[in-house]
């Protein structure tokens, strides 16, 4: 077993055991565990990239991780375990265990009671680093649904007042989503002979119309999670009720689960039928852009306008994707981490604010840059980034993303694309209403306690701050380990 | 490349300041970051005998290629000079003009940042490079037009800047995306030799060019993307001096000058340009002559004077407008700076509070004479020299859009020189309107009033210096690196031959006389009742010039109460439709399910009966089954 194959498993198995030592310790200690597992799982991850072979296209073999694990796991149902990680899964595996890392921090710096938070979280991250890493599709499958009762538990017991609703609904809608990827799977399985993706890649071993039918399943379900309009009503009510740091979690790497889903498995094993419905998930897309951003522009309160705000940045990665080209899956790429990073942080002020004032409703905030200009400068920064300005980490994204789009040439893609330009000058309207509401203006009757920041939340938040500014000048940060992986993922596509 | 880097560095050492309060540390660093870009630019400027271009592969997308690229020559250095000379003064002045403001280290690091922005959309080589300036320096305004928190107004301001200037860079991104695609590259360079060398359609260059001309009209506040501009008087007088003389609204006509062959290539493009131009112009200074605020009277001058510029390249006489593009950032910079000393010492933007303030503040007094002499063009100051050069091409120009240009530009030298007259005739002579006893400003914002005070009244002669028309020419494509120009390739031959700035012969004396007109109606006016504004001499139009034509009007109308409702509508549906088909599914699922299960908890009797019914019916299908 060489050092890289070590460290992969180390990925897994750290907060595996993190998640169940938490529960066994007494409530501090279990917190600083858990935050060690946590950090341990971040560096495991980060020391990924030392070792990776060569990057080069090959034909051969459309996915070359750059450190595999294989091993026989139900040998009578000829299942396997086998996971690995390449240029395009691993940006997305560092986020998660940065972000968990943030949140277990974030933790460690309140109240009492919340390890239980914090074992849920790694079992969380346990779930949704296996997902990056499966190259098996029933293992793909399976951590799918690991990340699915964790995420109902923390929205369940630790989120708002209408708690139970939510995540009642977040867990129905994404089960209908897994039953369809369960359908998916077994579709190609029963005609390919089996679920290695890495052999499936470039959908060679399927016929065009298993490939619609196994692309429609896993679209559906990838457009749940990601979510695609208009199957996103599960999250404005997820994130809002749900805790900080499970709205961290949850926007930050979990709808990734369904854009990476899309690209690894919807473009890579089921091409012909992503270049088949490249049309329809794009108009969706775009459709999405300009809803979310609408939406928001009427939103009235803080958390539910951050989480509206993803159905339209998802709408860009999605639309990336959609174009099937290696310039519009990169932008996906990139539009997932700055996504990631940038929410994540929005997230994270959302909830500083809301546990200042006790309130989320935009009407009865304002002049935060006179009461808390700490937290007031680092949200107009994080609004900023969000909506796309150049030079931090989300314009990458989108406006590549209408690049590939005009690329395609055709008058209706050339539209899209320009709607989705339209939707990004949107977006910019939306942001700075909210921080009209919030930071400026005069200050609002309700009182903000502390008005400072605490050092645990400087921390936790820096990184995120940080990454942004740095993805947003080296772009190649992400993208660069990913050219060849995306190139022969478009090959198949034909784009 | 460092010409950037520089004031980059320094507004991000000041960004991370603000946590210690340090005020005198913010100061130092943004001063010398301005100083330290001017005197890289200037020592450029000297050292550089032929463009250079340097660049290094920041990303990748599928094939297309983004070059962290800078390219400097002659004109693009001239211009990040007039930039580190305005950014200097602004920021000298702003140590001053801010003191006791708790918000000054935030505020020097984005004056900083927008300088560096500014300054990177000038030396850029790249257009997705050109596009992070251009946006940079939106959010930059939207930041410092919000400073002022004792405002009201300020925020909504800032809010309209940004967003103004963002529905026109819709186009500007749409336009940048559509000539890297068609190209193969973002290269500017390489655009261009494309562009030159025939190999993209008319079609795609003039979509390109109108496309690019929506973020222009936004960025440099031309019809009907100007009503940003005005507003924007709510941020602090320093900020309006930066936004009006050097950045911002001088990046708009830059990128058209830099970008001219995509322009003058497609069809149409420029006249249209050129009746943007004329619309801007005369609107402006029709809206200029009612206003009350100094402040607003000037921006709306801002709006003015960039139509000339506009127009000037409408008529393919580059070299004149990036000429009065350089002149106006020095007389704009000093008016702006001057007027602020005013309002500074009287307590208040508006003119009807001045008056008579000749004799208790000589400095600003004479630099605002000098200042608004250039704007109006009074011979030997800057102002002349650059617009008689622009209106000299556009007389000289074929075609109706020329003519249009012409006509519409003598007109407004007319009304520059009767709004001019009548500010300065309002604010320092007549009788004081203030209670406040008034005082030339503190040395740190004299010098910089000063200082600019030299290249408004003097930057004229340069014009007559040899060469200095080929160091502001436009970037032939023959010049760019690894460019193959093929100009025959295309009948169009857009730039005038002719460039020179200078003119001798009666032609001189058409402006001068239309200037003469305009101060001698304004003075007359005044002086039968000096206690009262001129503007009433308007009738019955003052009150459509003073509000301003209503265009904010239309545009709320138009634009933003359409947007708002529509965003309601859209929240409705979505929460009722889309999320209401799935609840519905869940409450239909549920009471299905209650159905069921209320059939199955029927009284014994009823389901003794069911019991059997069912056992007899398996046991019928059973037998059947068999039986068969």
């Amino acid at each position: 077993m060489t050092a890289g194959q070590v460290v992969l498993i180390l990925t897994l198995a750290v907060p595996a055991a993190g998640a169940v030592a938490v529960p066994l310790l007494p409530d501090r200690v279990a917190r600083i565990t858990g935050t060690g597992a946590a950090g341990l799982t971040l560096l495991a991850s980060v020391l990924l990239y030392a070792g990776r072979g060569g990057t080069s296209l090959e034909p051969a073999a459309p996915v070359r991780p750059w450190h595999s694990v294989r091993g026989d796991w139900a040998p009578g149902l000829d299942l396997q375990f086998h996971i690995g990680v390449d240029g395009i899964s691993y940006p997305l595996v560092v986020l998660t265990a940065l972000l968990t890392l943030l949140c277990c921090g974030y933790l460690l710096g309140r109240p009492d009671g919340s390890r239980m938070l914090v074992a849920l979280l790694l079992a969380a991250e346990v779930g949704i680093v296996g997902t990056f890493l499966a190259l098996d599709l029933v293992l793909f499958f399976v951590f799918f649904e690991v990340v699915l009762l964790p995420m109902y538990a923390m929205i369940a017991i630790w989120g708002g007042p209408g708690r139970r609703a939510a995540a009642r609904k977040f867990v129905l809608y994404t089960l209908l989503g897994s039953v369809l990827l369960l359908v998916g799977v077994f579709v190609v399985v029963a005609a390919a002979g089996t679920a290695d993706i890495v052999a499936l890649t470039g959908g060679g071993q399927l016929g065009r119309g298993t490939q619609l039918l196994g692309f429609t399943f896993f679209a559906l379900a990838f457009a749940v999670k990601a979510p695609l309009w208009p199957l996103h009503t599960w999250l404005p009510d997820a994130h809002t009720e749900a805790p900080t740091v499970g709205s961290v979690i949850l926007a930050g790497v979990l709808l990734k689960l369904g854009t990476y889903g899309l690209i690894r498995i919807g473009v890579g094993v089921t091409p012909e039928g992503a270049a088949w419905a490249a049309t329809v998930l794009g108009t969706l897309a775009v459709a999405a852009i300009v809803v979310g951003a609408l939406v928001c522009l009427a939103q009235t309160e803080l958390k539910r306008l951050i989480a509206y705000s993803s159905v339209g940045h998802m709408g860009f990665v999605l639309l990336g994707i959609a174009t099937g080209s290696a310039a519009g899956i990169q932008a996906a790429l990139i539009g997932n981490i700055a996504h990631g990073v940038i929410t994540g942080l929005l997230f994270f002020l959302a909830g500083a604010i809301k546990d200042r004032t006790g309130t989320g409703e935009l009407a009865a905030l304002g002049g935060l840059r006179e009461t808390a200009p700490g937290l007031a400068g680092i949200l107009g920064f994080a609004a900023i980034a969000s909506l796309g300005l150049p030079g931090l980490a989300g314009f990458w994204g989108e406006v590549f993303a209408v690049v590939a789009a005009i690329q395609r040439g055709s008058p209706g893609w050339t539209v899209l694309g320009v709607v989705a330009a339209v939707g990004a000058a949107l977006t910019a309207g939306y942001f700075l209403r909210l921080l009209r509401r919030v930071t400026h203006g005069p200050p609002a009757a309700v009182p903000v306690a502390p008005a400072g920041l605490a050092r645990i939340e400087l921390v936790a938040w820096a990184p995120l701050v940080g990454l942004t500014l740095v993805i947003g000048l080296l772009p190649v940060l992400v993208l660069g380990m990913a050219y060849g992986p995306v190139e022969a993922l478009a090959v198949g596509v034909g784009g | 490349m460092l010409l950037p880097a520089v004031p980059f560095g320094a507004a991000l050492a000041g960004l991370l300041l603000p946590p210690l309060r340090a005020r005198a540390a913010a100061a130092v660093l943004g001063i010398a970051g301005a100083a330290a870009a001017l005197l890289l630019a200037c020592g450029l400027l000297v050292a550089l005998d032929q463009p250079s271009e340097q660049s290094r592969q920041l990303v990748r997308f599928g094939h297309l290629a983004v070059d962290f690229g800078v390219r400097v020559d002659s004109a693009a250095l001239l211009v990040a000079v007039a930039v580190g000379v305005v950014a200097l003064a602004v920021q000298v002045y702003s140590v001053s003009y801010l003191d006791g403001d708790e918000g000054y280290p935030a505020y020097a690091a984005q004056v900083s940042l927008f300088t560096a922005a500014m300054l990177l959309v000038v030396v850029a080589g790249d257009l997705i490079v050109l596009l992070v300036g251009w946006e940079v320096m939106g959010i930059c305004s939207y930041l410092l037009i919000a400073h002022d928190r004792r405002l009201p107004e300020a925020p909504g301001a800032a809010v309209k800047a940004f967003l103004v200037t963002r529905v026109g860079d819709v186009g500007f991104w749409l336009g940048v995306i559509l000539l890297g695609v068609h190209t193969g590259s973002f290269r500017i360079a390489d655009v261009l030799a494309a562009v030159t060398g025939g190999e993209l359609s008319t079609a795609t260059l003039t979509a390109a060019g109108l496309l690019l001309l929506a973020g222009v009209a936004g960025k440099s506040a031309q019809f009907p993307l100007h009503t940003w501009l005005p507003d924007a008087m709510a941020g602090p007088t320093p900020i309006s001096a930066l936004i009006h003389a050097a950045t911002m609204v001088a990046a708009g006509v830059y990128v058209v000058f830099r970008l001219y062959p995509v322009f003058s290539y497609g069809d149409g493009v420029l006249p249209v340009l050129a009746v943007v131009a004329a619309v801007t112009m005369l609107l402006g200074a029709l809206a200029a002559t009612a206003a009350d605020d100094i402040k607003r009277v000037l921006a709306w001058s801002t709006v003015s004077q960039l139509a000339y510029m506009v127009g000037a390249l409408a008529v393919g006489a580059t070299a004149a407008a990036l000429f009065h593009l350089l002149t106006h950032a020095a007389f704009k910079a000093l008016l702006f700076l001057a007027a602020g000393a005013v309002i500074h010492a009287v307590g208040s933007n508006l003119m009807s509070a001045m008056g008579g303030l000749r004799r208790p503040m000589p400095v600003t007094f004479w630099s605002m004479t000098i200042g608004l002499g250039a704007l109006v063009g009074v011979p030997p100051l800057a102002g002349f020299w650059s617009k008689d050069a622009i209106l000299h091409s556009a007389s000289g120009g074929a075609g109706w859009a020329a003519g249009l240009v012409f006509a519409a530009g003598l007109a407004t030298v007319v009304v520059t020189a009767w709004y001019a007259t009548r500010l300065w005739l309002r604010t320092f002579f007549g009788l004081s309107r203030s209670e406040a006893t008034a005082h030339d400003p503190p040395p740190l914002m004299a010098w910089p009033v000063v200082a600019l005070a030299v290249p408004s009244g003097l930057l004229g002669f340069v014009a007559l210096s040899d060469g200095f028309v080929d160091r502001l020419s436009t970037p032939v494509p023959a010049d760019w690196t690894g460019a193959a120009a093929r100009p025959d390739a295309l009948p169009a031959q857009p730039v005038l031959a002719d460039q020179a700035l200078v003119h001798a012969g009666g032609f001189v004396l058409l402006p001068l006389a239309a200037a003469a007109v305009g101060i001698a109606a304004a003075w007359l006016v005044w002086q039968r009742d000096p206690a009262t504004d001129p503007a009433r001499a308007l009738g019955r139009l003052r009150p459509v010039f003073e509000r301003e034509f209503y265009l904010d009007g239309f545009q709320d109308v138009l634009v933003v109460r359409p947007v708002r409702a529509l965003a309601r509508a859209v929240r409705r549906a979505d929460e009722s439709v889309v999320d209401g088909t799935v609840e519905g599914t869940g409450r239909g699922t549920v009471s299905l399910g209650g159905l069921v299960a209320r059939a199955h908890r029927a009284a014994l009797p009823r389901a003794v009966v069911a019991v059997l019914a069912g056992a007899l019916l398996a046991g019928l299908a059973a037998t059947l089954g068999a039986a068969l």
